[in-house]
């Protein structure tokens, strides 16, 4: 079994009287892709948000348990929420590259960061974070354009250009390719693959195909809970849970 | 082949529809013209009364610096022009001659305005006695009078003498006016709306502030000079008339202006930025400062402009802070007694004598030119920054 990166346990969530998760308990691996899979308004997304605690900025969220990154809680009080966003990056369902140039978005949280400072060291980064979203050699002579007018997929590998510059640990991702036609979503997919040697990723999707295609290790949602999780083959050929071959056969959902 | 499609042309139910349709669609029509009629009826009046305050007729005089003229003006000129050269044209000369007195004893031609009535006699506004009449007509012919461009309208301050009155004085308050109004609501509006746009949590105090803000802005702008008078005036000490105490009212009144545009150009930014920047490890005030921020400047610079705009063409509340004052000299600084472009207007337009109402005219177009230009800004702003995500 490989090293736990991240880690849920006992996790309760309430958004005002509503209880959107419900005790979940799960582990995510170290430098692997764990998939997160089940029917809308299952809590896969508000999962996602808990671990980089995007879920801060949702006035009249209540939060239970614990959620760690290398042991370490990240709901502690003594915990720096803009710290822990720089271990664990996020990328977006639809692409949101800010409406700055190519090369400012992806020097922009560097420079903030204070991880890169003279225009040498920034160059670098943004040459080997294009380089690393597969995006170098469709943008390389045309840095100064807007993030804005490149195509859907082009936007999405950027946006994950734009996480992986301020190196994080884990990247969290909310469906990053649903909203792109299946030419982009292949590349996308082949970009999570070589990712996961070097980052360890959260992924959540609604494409079954896509789970089993690029992720580990998936984990079924349903109704706030974790119906199952497993290593991805197991999980898809062979649930242990009625509800979770319901799913993945198309019974519902 | 069976028609199918044209057949129903003849049921009476469609015809009625059309026939609503055609009505409804007059009306609209007849209502835009009204409008439209409206507002070009009132620029032919303004501009009907006011364009020919832009020319003044003027007369070339020999100005002879002799001893009397040292005491009185008048006596610089031949006699028999006395009553036809303005007042104000001379009045100046005992004092340029006890400034320079090498002038004693010289003489030197000059072009000066006529006396207002003359001026108004050849723009057809009032009538003279015959022989006065006859006499100006003459020399008019003789090319001694001619008309020329009136540059005394826009150099000049207010005057009792209409020659010799113009808006510069009022052009000064109200660019001093509209600095102390700028330099107050803008930093103060755009920082509350972003507290309460991007900071502030969502419960019944910023709710109360929020319904109260939208009620400023409805409230009737002579309450602002009430208010400005007992607080600014009374309290504070500010002194009566002056520019400051103009500006600090209006900017009570430009400030919800700018809360609300600046709201509105905030939230117009798209939330997938916030969550994007959020996402890298951005502060608040970095999401605010480096993303938000940049996006909605147009937007809020669109709004401020148009405060600005409205702040300008606002004179109840001056009237009671004292800003409907006669001020012959541009003020200095804004603590010096000023007064604006619509009160100088409003002073003007309650005068009976035409000279005066035709400077009425004037003043209002403008006034007109410089909110047209302004509001064209605004939008030009709002064109050329629009973005769509």
């Amino acid at each position: 079994m490989p090293q736990v990166k991240m880690q849920a346990e006992d996790l309760n969530l309430w958004y005002g009287q509503t209880q959107a998760l419900h005790d979940v308990n799960l582990s995510m691996y170290d430098r692997e892709v764990t998939a997160l899979i089940g029917p809308s308004g299952c809590g896969k997304s508000t999962f996602l948000r808990c671990l980089n605690r995007m879920n801060d900025l949702i006035p009249q969220v209540r939060l239970q348990g614990r959620v760690s990154l290398d042991e370490e809680d990240i709901y502690d009080s003594s915990v720096d929420v803009v710290q822990l966003r720089t271990f664990v990056g996020m990328v977006f369902q639809k692409p949101n590259p800010f409406p700055k140039s190519i090369y400012e978005n992806i020097a922009y949280a560097p420079r903030l960061h204070g991880t890169a400072r003279s225009r040498s060291e920034l160059d670098d980064l943004v040459e080997s974070s294009l380089k690393r979203a597969g995006l170098w050699k469709e943008v390389a002579d045309r840095l100064d354009t807007p993030g804005t007018e490149l195509s859907g997929g082009q936007q999405q590998r950027l946006c994950i250009a734009r996480a992986i510059a301020v190196n994080p640990e884990v990247i969290l991702m909310d469906e990053p390719a649903s909203a792109l036609d299946p030419l982009a979503t292949a590349t996308v997919e082949e970009l999570i693959h070589e990712l996961k040697d070097n980052y360890t990723i959260v992924i959540v999707t609604h494409n079954l195909q896509q789970a089993a295609r690029v992720a580990g290790y998936t984990a079924f949602f349903h109704m706030g809970q974790v119906v199952e999780f497993n290593d991805t083959d197991t999980l898809f050929t062979n649930p242990r849970v009625q509800r979770t071959e319901d799913y993945i056969t198309g019974r519902f959902g | 082949m069976q028609r199918r499609l044209t057949g129903s042309a003849n049921d009476p139910r469609i015809k009625a529809r059309y026939r609503r349709e055609a009505r409804f669609k007059a009306y609209s029509i007849t209502a835009l013209l009204v409008a439209f009629g409206i507002i070009i009826g009132f620029f032919a009046d303004i501009i009907g009364q006011g364009y020919t305050a832009f020319w003044q007729h003027e007369i070339r005089v020999t100005l002879d610096y002799n001893e009397r003229a040292e005491r009185i003006g008048r006596f610089a000129i031949d006699e028999d022009l006395r009553d036809v050269v303005s007042r104000g044209a001379v009045r100046g000369i005992p004092l340029e001659m006890r400034n320079n007195p090498e002038l004693a004893g010289t003489t030197r031609e000059a072009w000066v305005p006529v006396y207002s009535r003359i001026d108004q006699y050849f723009k057809g506004n009032e009538t003279l006695a015959d022989d006065l009449a006859a006499r100006v007509e003459s020399l008019r012919d003789e090319g001694v009078i001619r008309s020329s461009f009136n540059w005394i309208f826009f150099t000049s301050g207010d005057s009792k003498l209409p020659e010799m009155a113009g808006i510069f004085s009022a052009v000064v308050g109200s660019l001093l006016v509209l600095m102390v109004t700028l330099a107050i609501a803008f930093p103060i509006g755009v920082m509350s709306a972003i507290y309460l746009e991007e900071f502030a949590p969502d419960n019944r105090l910023t709710q109360a502030i929020e319904v109260n803000i939208n009620n400023l802005a409805a409230v009737p702008s002579i309450i602002f000079g009430l208010l400005g008078l007992a607080v600014f005036i009374n309290t504070f000490g500010v002194p009566r008339s002056s520019a400051l105490v103009g500006g600090l009212t209006l900017a009570l009144m430009t400030l919800p202006i700018i809360i609300i545009s600046t709201r509105a150009a905030l939230r117009a930014v798209p939330d997938p930025i916030r969550l994007g920047a959020f996402a890298m490890g951005c502060s608040r005030w970095q999401v605010v400062r480096d993303h938000v921020l940049p996006l909605s400047l147009p937007g809020i610079l669109t709004g401020t402009i148009i405060g600005l705009a409205q702040a300008m063409g606002e004179t109840a509340p001056l009237i009671i802070v004292g800003m409907i004052a006669y001020i012959p000299d541009a003020p200095g600084g804004i603590f010096d007694a000023a007064t604006v472009l619509p009160a100088q207007i409003f002073t003007w337009a309650s005068e009976p004598r035409q000279a005066f109402q035709e400077r009425t005219g004037a003043g209002i177009m403008v006034l007109l030119a410089v909110l047209l230009t302004l509001n064209a800004t605004a939008v030009l702003l709002r064109r050329r920054f629009e973005r769509r995500w």
